[in-house]
């Protein structure tokens, strides 16, 4: 036992590797929140008059909200008065072209192994990254152009495609969903905009990289994603920040829009910094997600690996409206140390002869607390609604905890609705067998893991995958019971 | 608790009201420690207030149909004789048990007949038990049901005068069953009732107790009643309530267990019929090697609203729960399933299993589903599943390829599905009666 304990410990000592800071001068709003700072933000990013009746409204409908309080997750109060709404590195032009921005900023990418250089890129992945409030550069843009695909950041799109940001802004996620919604809506800085036309298969996958690296700013970007009838992207999410005392909040709201026989896959690798292992620092990552299934035939899938944040609270959800339209939810959450995760799904099931597919894998170690919680609803309406969902939890390390709070509400009779849940530890016999094949326990444990959560790794793209077994294998190290 | 999570009601300054009126009728006894602990669920209660759906342990069940009864609260002991019920035909028939009778909370005497010698389990009216027993009842009562958190304990706990005392001495086994009725008699108003129940078990003792909630006539009631048992080392209990009451009666309940070093419980749980039924049991396993078994059957047909809310507290290491609930629901019937499970970081090897299925049978009706894991041990086998569905088509085909209409094939089906839950019943009189009940059911 004190062999494997000692194992565990190696392991979850492994350091949080992206926590470097990039030394840059940046613009910077005054701290606080109020109109004035809405009407700055607003400002900065050149935006229409509508636009920012918008971020009032919601601001204005904000401040009559309650912060929740139920999810399964302690932390001090947030003032919000006390972060930074606008932080962007300062460029002194506007960059044309991808040669012209700071080569800081671009080693910073390089270092976090995103290439912004994309005549080196063998893989194929269109990259928007963003760095605190705003968006730096996006790859790729010409190419994806030809084929009449928008992918862009939510400033450009704003400016230039204002009519299609007007329609879809808000109609998935409505400025009013939230607290967390409202406070993004009212204050959101920047983030990605991908419109993929009629019929057309997004040839590569698109792919936007958040990275928070000024300290006390808050993050608050938005993404939309609008895939007209009949076509295809995946999408993927990757996020870091570096290593703080403080803690800093990330609250982003994603909307995506699947129309008749669309389909969007959307992957997100999260690796907010999680604290200090003494649970000092961290990001709190709030961030309402959510997909509508608008016409039939339409597939929203979301797969999620959660590994970072000292707090996750998050629920990427699908609305299937349109008949035979699926849902699908994969997530892998690892919590370690004093992190603490409160995520799961919901999928609402309203057109006929809907389907929804839920697994979520949880994995706590350390002294973390880890909870997954979910709601299927199935509508009056919704004739031969089916849902399958597996929720699984494996603790290591007697100081933890894995919590399941699955909400399950059918109203018609020929719902199929099935919803299965085990917690167990990583079985002593399991242990035997690989030491017993000269398997040491660490590398048992790995595999042990990497199995469980296979069902899961399997549905990122393969260069995710790979990045996200690593991942796991480090969020893990030394947590073996 | 925010103000938007209670009712603000007529019933509950009635009740409030009322509780002076309940503390004239107890005569001398008000001094004793049993009436402290009144007075404070009152309070209680009033603080508490009736919850809404906003309230997460009554998220699915809205009583804004009880707050708008207009109850009696009868006057109680000087009621009428008791020789003017005609109860037999509603008893469960060939059951040589020990027999309870209480009609609107009152028991009756002469209708109740115990048959055990009072050298192997002690049953008595509660208020009488009061004057024999006060050492063993102020030693338990209310010290596991929690007043604080849950309204309808506190205003039980408050009310707490009428009821049963059930106390089996160390090491003895008691063969003949307990059967407690609680029968609702709609026609001289709208009774309400606060039955209120303490079953102790000695050590190595043996019992089985039942409870069955029964109205007479079709008129609105309400039961609110609480029941607490503590079951003591090595001793095991079998515990079964059914609830066959009117469509507009309502029913609240709270059945507490605590269970010590290997003691078993094992529970059976049916609901056939009401306005709400409500049905709280909490389990809290306080020791090594316990084990507790839970059953749950709910058949709502009309505008019946059934919710089962369980909780089992493995508060020790090397316990062992498992629950299977099943419900059929037609017509316009609500169901609700809440099972929690919680397994307190010193309880490691727990062991606890929970299951939940459901059929749909009519387009009206509609099931919430929540059952949930919360987990503070890493070495636990814990798991739980939930279905909602209908009747297998094949099944249904299978059966009406050899000559079975649809109806019959339908019925046969449902009796499967129940069988399961039904089957656990081991008095055989009940197990017949719960049978011929689902089957009348069925061929309605």
């Amino acid at each position: 036992m004190s062999k494997d304990t000692q194992i565990l410990e190696n392991i979850t000592q492994s350091e949080y590797k992206y926590g470097f800071e990039t030394k840059i001068e940046a613009d910077e709003a005054p701290k606080g929140l109020s109109e004035d700072i809405i009407r700055f933000i607003s400002e900065k990013k050149k935006e229409p008059q509508w636009m920012l009746d918008w971020r009032l409204k919601a601001y204005r409908h904000w401040l009559t909200l309650k912060e929740p309080r139920w999810p399964n997750v302690t932390y001090p109060e947030i003032n919000y008065q006390d972060v930074i709404y606008y932080s962007a590195p300062k460029q002194k032009i506007k960059p044309n072209s991808l040669d012209e921005i700071d080569p800081e900023l671009r080693a910073t990418f390089e270092k976090l192994g995103i290439s912004l250089d994309e005549q080196k890129r063998l893989t194929g992945v269109a990259v928007d990254a963003v760095i605190d409030s705003v968006s730096i550069a996006t790859t790729f843009k010409k190419k994806l152009g030809e084929l009449g695909i928008i992918f862009c950041s939510m400033s450009e799109a704003v400016e230039n495609h204002p009519e299609l940001v007007k329609k879809y802004i808000g109609s998935v996620v409505p400025a009013s969903d939230n607290y967390f919604a409202a406070l993004n809506s009212a204050v959101f800085s920047d983030g990605s905009f991908c419109y993929i036309p009629k019929g057309v298969r997004c040839p590569m996958e698109l792919s936007t990289y958040f990275r928070i690296n000024a300290a006390n700013t808050g993050q608050f970007e938005r993404t939309l994603i609008v895939a007209d009838e009949g076509s295809y992207v995946s999408y993927l999410e990757g996020c870091t920040a570096p290593m703080r005392d403080e803690n800093q909040l990330h609250a982003a709201v994603v909307e995506i829009i699947a129309h008749e026989k669309a389909e969007v896959k959307y992957s997100t690798v999260q690796n907010w910094y999680p604290g200090s292992k003494e649970g000092k620092g961290g990001i709190y990552n709030f961030v309402t997600k959510r997909g509508i299934c608008l016409g039939d035939y339409s597939k929203i899938s979301w797969t999620q690996v959660e590994t970072g944040s000292a707090i996750t609270w998050k629920y990427p959800s699908v609305i299937l409206k349109g008949d035979y339209s699926v849902g699908e939810f994969y997530s892998v959450a690892v919590t370690n140390n004093y992190q603490q995760a409160d995520t799961g799904t919901k999928m609402i099931h309203i057109g006929k002869n809907t389907k929804s597919r839920i697994v979520s894998k949880g994995i706590s170690a350390g002294k973390s607390q880890n909870s997954y919680r979910g709601l299927v609803r199935v509508l009056r309406r919704a004739e031969n609604a089916r849902n399958f969902s597996q929720c699984d939890s494996l603790l290591m390390g007697d100081r933890c905890g894995a919590h399941t709070f699955p909400y399950i509400e059918v109203d018609n009779p020929t719902a199929q609705v099935e919803h299965e849940a085990t917690t167990s530890k990583i079985g002593e016999d399991q242990i035997f067998y690989c030491n017993q094949r000269g398997i040491d326990t660490e590398t048992a444990v790995a595999l042990i893991v990497n199995g469980y959560a296979k069902e899961v790794l399997n549905q990122l793209p393969m260069e995710f995958a790979v990045e996200a077994q690593k991942l796991l294998a480090i969020s893990l190290e030394g947590s073996v019971g | 608790m925010n103000e938007t999570t209670t009712y603000t009601t007529d019933l509950k300054s009635r009740l409030l009201s009322s509780f002076s009126q309940f503390e004239k009728e107890l005569n001398g006894s008000i001094s004793s420690p049993i009436h402290t602990l009144r007075k404070d669920a009152l309070e209680q209660f009033d603080r508490l207030g009736f919850p809404t759906t906003k309230h997460e342990e009554w998220k699915y069940t809205d009583i804004k149909g009880l707050l708008k009864q207009d109850f009696d609260f009868a006057p109680t002991n000087n009621g009428v004789s008791t020789s003017v019920y005609d109860v037999q035909d509603l008893l469960i028939p060939d059951a040589e048990a020990n027999i309870l009778i209480f009609v609107n909370g009152i028991y009756q005497v002469g209708l109740s007949k115990i048959v055990s010698p009072s050298q192997d389990i002690i049953i008595k009216d509660f208020t009488e038990a009061y004057t024999t027993h006060a050492s063993v009842i102020d030693s338990y009562f209310a010290k596991f049901a929690a007043y604080n958190t849950n309204a309808f304990v506190a205003l039980n706990t408050a009310f707490a005068q009428k009821g049963s005392f059930i106390y089996v001495p160390n090491n003895k086994i008691v063969e003949k069953p307990v059967i407690i009725y609680h029968i609702a008699d709609t026609s001289v108003g709208k009774p309400v009732s606060m039955p209120r129940n303490l079953l102790v078990t000695g050590k190595n003792s043996q019992a089985s107790v039942v409870e069955v909630y029964l109205t007479k006539g079709e008129g609105t009631s309400f039961a609110n009643t609480v029941t607490e048992i503590v079951i003591q080392e090595n001793a095991s209990l079998e515990h079964i309530k059914i609830q066959n009451e009117g469509s507009e009666a309502y029913n609240i309940g709270t059945t507490q267990v605590y269970q010590v070093r290997d003691s078993k419980f094992f529970s059976v749980t049916i609901s056939l019929n009401g306005a709400i039924v409500r049905n709280d049991l909490n389990i809290v396993l306080d020791d090594q090697n316990c084990e507790a078994n839970l059953y749950g059957l709910y058949m709502p047909t009309g505008k019946t609203h059934i919710d089962n809310h369980s909780l089992v507290d493995h508060a020790k290491p090397h316990s062992y729960s498992n629950e299977l609930y099943k419900g059929i629901l037609d017509g316009k019937s609500t169901g609700v399933f809440n099972g929690k499970i919680f397994v307190r970081q010193d309880a490691q090897k727990t062991n606890a299993f929970q299951s939940n299925r459901n059929i749909l049978l009519s387009k009206e009706a509609s099931m919430n589903t929540k059952p949930q894991l919360e987990i503070f041990a890493d070495d636990v086998k814990c798991s739980h599943g939930a279905t909602t569905g209908q009747l297998d088509n094949d099944m249904l085909f299978y059966l009406r390829s050899r000559g079975i209409s649809l109806e019959k094939a339908k019925a046969l089906l449902m009796h499967a599905f129940a069988a399961d839950v039904v089957n656990q019943i081991k008095i055989e009189p009940v197990r017949h009666y719960i049978e011929n009940a689902i089957t009348s059911r069925l061929t309605e």
